[in-house]
C-alpha cells in the first residue's frame, strides 16, 4: 500500500503527517523547528512514520510546505501552505469555506469555492500582530507559561480593552492595566480579542468558516470567541495544527491520481 | 524547466545611449553648457529640450539607486535630516545619497556625483513629492525652481483643464530663456514634439507585441528597456532604439521566442516597480510559468496626444491624460481594456508604502475588479526603493500561492 506524507516547515514549528491512499490520518507529529528545516522536517516525518507504522519505502509521495518548504530534500515536491491548509479544510468541510489559519509568524484568510478550487487569499503584512508569536510574547512579559493562556481567558468574567497594533505598545498597554489593577484573567482574554480582531481586519469572511494552526490547536477558546465575534458556528478540523501538512500530504496524493 | 529565452541583443546599444546620456550630463554640469534642466518624468522635457537644455531625470536616478539596492542604506540619511519614512523613497533615497556625496552612477559611468542644476521643473501631475524633492536642491543650489501645478484625479480632461496647464507652461518660458541663455522658438518646440511622438508610437508598438501569447518580453524587459522612452524622449536616438528593438522582437515572434518559456499565465502588475527586487520577482514567476504582460507603470510613457501643429496644447493634453492623474473610475475601465485585450487572468497590485499615487489597491479596487472581471488579484505589500518595507519571504509565498490559485482555477 502506497502512503502520502506532508511535511509542514513553519517559523516555530514543524509538523509532518502520513496518510493512507483514502486520505486518512496514520500518523502525525510536531516538533519546534530550530534552525535546521532539513533536519527538523526529517525528524517530524520519522516520527510520523513510527505512529503510523510505515517506513520511508511505503511513501509514493512526500510534499512539502511552509516556511522552510524548499529546505526539506526529502519532500519530491513543495505546494505553499496557502494551498495546504486550504486543502485540508475541504477535505474535511467539502463546502466553500473561508479558512482561517493562525500561525506561529504569520496569519492567512483563504477562500475556497465549493469545487475545493481557492479564489482568493490574504496574508497579513510584514508585522506578526496578531499571530502565535505575539500571544508568545505577551505570555512572557506576563510571565505566564503559554499552556495556561487558553484557561485563563476562558474564566474571565472581564475583558481588558486594547487598542494598539503593534506588539510592543501592547505591551506598554498591558502593563497601564496591570497598573490599573485589572485581573489577569481579564487581559489574557483581551489578548484573545486582539488576536481575533487583527485577522478579521485582513479580509472578508464568505461561507463556513474553519481555523487552522497551531495557536487554535493550543488555545481552542479562540475558536469559542471568534465564533461569537462572527455570530456563526467555526469549525475547526481534527488536530488543527496539522492541517498544513495533512493538506500537503492530500497534495500529494491527488497529483499521483491526476499522474496515473 | 524550458531554456531560458536568449538576452535581448539591443540592450547592448541601450546600454551605450544611457552611458552617452550620463556621460553628456555631466560634462555639461562641468563646463556650464549646455545648461542643465532637472525634470520631472512628465516634466516639459519637450519644452525644456526646445530651449537648448540637456535634461535630467532624477526619478531615473531614484530606480537607479533602487536597483542597485543603495536606496535601503541612503534613505536613513535622509530621514535624519528631517524627510519621513513614509514619504516618496525616490525622493529620500536621492536626497540621502546627496547628503552622504555617493551616487550609483560613479560605479557605473566613473560619474563623481548627479550635475548640478541650472534649473529645476516639476509637473505635479503625479504626486506633491516632486515638488518637495525639487524644492531640496533648488535651496541648496540656490537655483530657480518652476514649475506646473497640475489638476489631479479628472474624469475627462476638459478644454479648461488643458488652457490652465498651458498658461503655466508659457508662464515658465521668461525663466528658462533667462537660465539657457537661449530664445524660446516655436518651431523648435514643434520638432521635439514630433521626436517624441515618433518615440511613443513605438514604444507604445513594444508593449503591444505583448498581447501576443506567447509573450516576447515582459514587464521586467519593459522596466529596463523603457529607458530611452524616459531620458531621451524628444531626442532622435530614442526613436532610433525603439526601431532597432522592434526588429529585433519581430525576429523573436517569428522564431516563435518566449519571455516565459512554456509560458501558462498571463498577468498585469499595477503599480510601481519593486526595483531591488526585479530579477527575484521575475524569476519566481517564470519558475511558475507565469508572465507578467502589462503593466501601468510601463504605460505611463505612451503619450497619445502628442501633435506637433499644436505643441502647447497636445503635450498639456498628454500630460494630463496620464492614468496617475484620472479618477478610479477611468483608472478601472483602463485596466479593464489592457487586461482584457492582453488575455490576462490576474492582477498584481504593488502597494508601495510609500507611493500612495502608484498604490491603486487601497480603496478596494483589488476587489472591484476581481468581481467585475472575474479575475484573480493579489495585492503585494512592499516599496518600490526602500526594501525595509518589502519582506523576501512574504512575497515569495504570496506569488507561488498566487500562481498556484491561477493554476487550480484553469484546471
Ligand atoms: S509618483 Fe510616487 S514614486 Fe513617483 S515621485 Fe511621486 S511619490 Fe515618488
Amino acid at each position: 500500500m502506497k502512503l502520502a506524507a506532508g511535511i509542514d516547515i513553519g517559523a516555530a514549528a514543524t509538523k509532518a503527517a502520513v496518510l493512507d491512499p483514502l486520505g486518512r490520518l496514520l500518523g502525525g507529529a510536531v516538533l519546534r523547528t530550530g534552525v535546521d528545516f532539513g533536519l527538523a522536517g526529517a525528524r517530524a516525518l520519522d516520527e510520523a512514520l513510527a505512529q503510523a507504522e510505515a517506513r520511508s519505502e511505503d511513501l509514493a509521495a512526500v510534499f512539502a510546505c511552509g516556511y522552510g518548504r524548499k529546505n526539506v530534500s526529502l519532500a519530491t515536491e513543495t505546494r505553499t501552505e496557502i494551498a495546504a491548509h486550504a486543502a485540508a479544510a475541504y477535505h474535511f468541510f467539502p463546502r466553500a469555506l473561508t479558512v482561517i489559519d493562525i500561525g506561529g509568524q504569520d496569519n492567512k484568510i483563504i477562500k475556497v469555492n465549493d469545487q475545493g478550487q481557492r479564489t482568493d487569499f490574504k496574508m497579513n503584512r510584514k508585522c506578526a500582530a496578531g499571530t502565535g508569536a505575539f500571544l508568545e510574547e505577551m505570555a512572557l512579559r506576563l510571565d505566564l507559561p503559554l499552556e495556561r493562556l487558553n484557561s485563563l481567558a476562558r474564566e474571565a468574567e472581564d475583558e481588558a480593552r486594547l487598542g494598539a497594533f503593534c506588539t510592543v505598545f501592547t505591551a506598554t498597554e498591558v502593563l497601564g492595566k496591570i497598573r490599573e489593577g485589572a485581573p489577569l484573567s481579564a487581559l489574557v482574554k483581551g489578548l484573545f480579542r486582539s488576536v481575533i480582531k487583527r485577522v478579521l481586519e485582513m479580509d472578508s469572511i464568505a461561507g463556513a468558516v474553519v481555523m487552522t494552526g497551531g495557536v487554535v490547536a493550543h488555545n481552542p477558546y479562540l475558536v469559542e470567541m471568534m465564533a461569537q465575534e462572527l455570530e456563526r458556528e467555526v469549525l475547526t478540523p481534527p488536530q488543527p495544527q496539522l492541517a498544513g501538512a495533512i493538506g500537503a500530504a492530500l497534495l500529494a496524493l491527488r497529483s499521483r491520481e491526476q499522474a496515473r | 524547466m524550458p531554456e531560458a529565452p536568449p538576452p535581448i541583443k539591443a540592450t547592448k546599444k541601450m546600454k551605450e545611449l544611457m552611458a552617452g546620456h550620463f556621460l553628456g550630463l555631466d560634462q555639461a554640469a562641468r563646463e556650464g553648457r549646455p545648461k542643465v534642466a532637472w525634470c520631472t518624468s512628465v516634466g516639459p522635457a519637450e519644452l525644456l529640450h526646445a530651449m537648448g537644455f540637456a535634461v535630467y531625470y532624477p526619478e531615473n536616478h531614484g530606480a537607479l539607486l533602487g536597483a542597485t539596492r543603495m536606496a535601503t542604506e541612503v534613505i536613513p540619511t535622509a530621514n535624519a535630516a528631517g524627510y519621513s519614512p513614509d514619504i516618496c523613497s525616490y525622493l529620500t533615497a536621492d536626497v540621502g545619497a546627496f547628503l552622504k556625496g555617493v551616487t550609483p552612477l560613479t560605479q557605473a559611468y566613473g560619474i563623481a556625483s548627479v550635475p548640478k542644476a541650472d534649473v529645476l521643473v516639476f509637473n505635479t501631475n503625479q504626486c506633491r513629492d516632486v515638488e518637495d524633492w525639487f524644492a531640496f536642491y533648488a535651496r541648496h543650489w540656490n537655483a530657480p525652481i518652476v514649475g506646473v501645478r497640475s489638476h489631479r484625479g479628472l474624469g475627462a480632461v476638459q478644454d479648461h483643464h488643458v488652457a490652465d496647464i498651458v498658461a503655466q507652461f508659457k508662464d515658465m518660458i521668461p525663466t528658462l530663456e533667462r537660465v539657457s541663455g537661449n530664445k524660446f522658438d516655436i518651431d523648435r518646440l514643434r520638432e521635439t514634439v514630433r521626436l517624441s511622438k515618433e518615440c511613443t508610437l513605438r514604444w507604445r508598438r513594444v508593449l503591444e507585441l505583448a498581447a501576443r501569447t506567447p509573450s516576447p518580453m515582459t514587464f521586467f524587459d519593459h522596466t529596463i528597456h523603457m529607458a530611452p522612452a524616459v531620458v531621451l524622449r524628444g531626442l532622435p536616438e530614442a526613436v532610433e532604439y525603439y526601431d532597432l528593438l522592434l526588429a529585433e522582437m519581430d525576429q523573436r515572434i517569428a522564431q516563435g521566442i518566449a519571455a516565459v518559456p512554456g509560458e501558462r499565465h498571463r498577468l498585469y502588475w499595477e503599480g510601481m516597480p519593486v526595483w531591488g527586487r526585479l530579477r527575484m520577482l521575475s524569476d519566481l514567476l517564470s519558475e511558475g510559468r507565469a508572465a507578467v504582460v502589462a503593466s501601468t507603470y510601463c504605460n505611463s510613457w505612451i503619450f497619445d496626444a502628442f501633435d506637433e501643429r499644436d505643441p502647447f496644447d497636445s503635450m498639456a493634453r498628454a500630460y494630463l491624460e496620464l492614468f496617475i492623474v484620472r479618477d478610479d473610475e477611468y483608472k478601472e475601465r483602463y485596466i479593464h481594456q489592457w487586461v482584457e485585450r492582453f488575455g490576462v487572468k490576474g492582477v498584481i497590485f504593488h502597494d508601495a508604502k510609500t507611493c500612495p499615487n502608484n498604490s491603486n489597491n487601497r480603496y478596494a479596487m483589488p476587489q472591484r475588479l476581481a468581481r467585475s472581471l472575474g479575475l484573480s488579484t493579489l495585492v503585494l505589500n512592499g516599496d518600490l526603493n526602500d526594501l525595509r518595507l518589502f519582506s523576501d519571504e512574504q512575497a515569495k509565498t504570496n506569488l507561488e500561492a498566487f500562481v498556484e490559485q491561477m493554476e487550480e482555477l484553469a484546471a
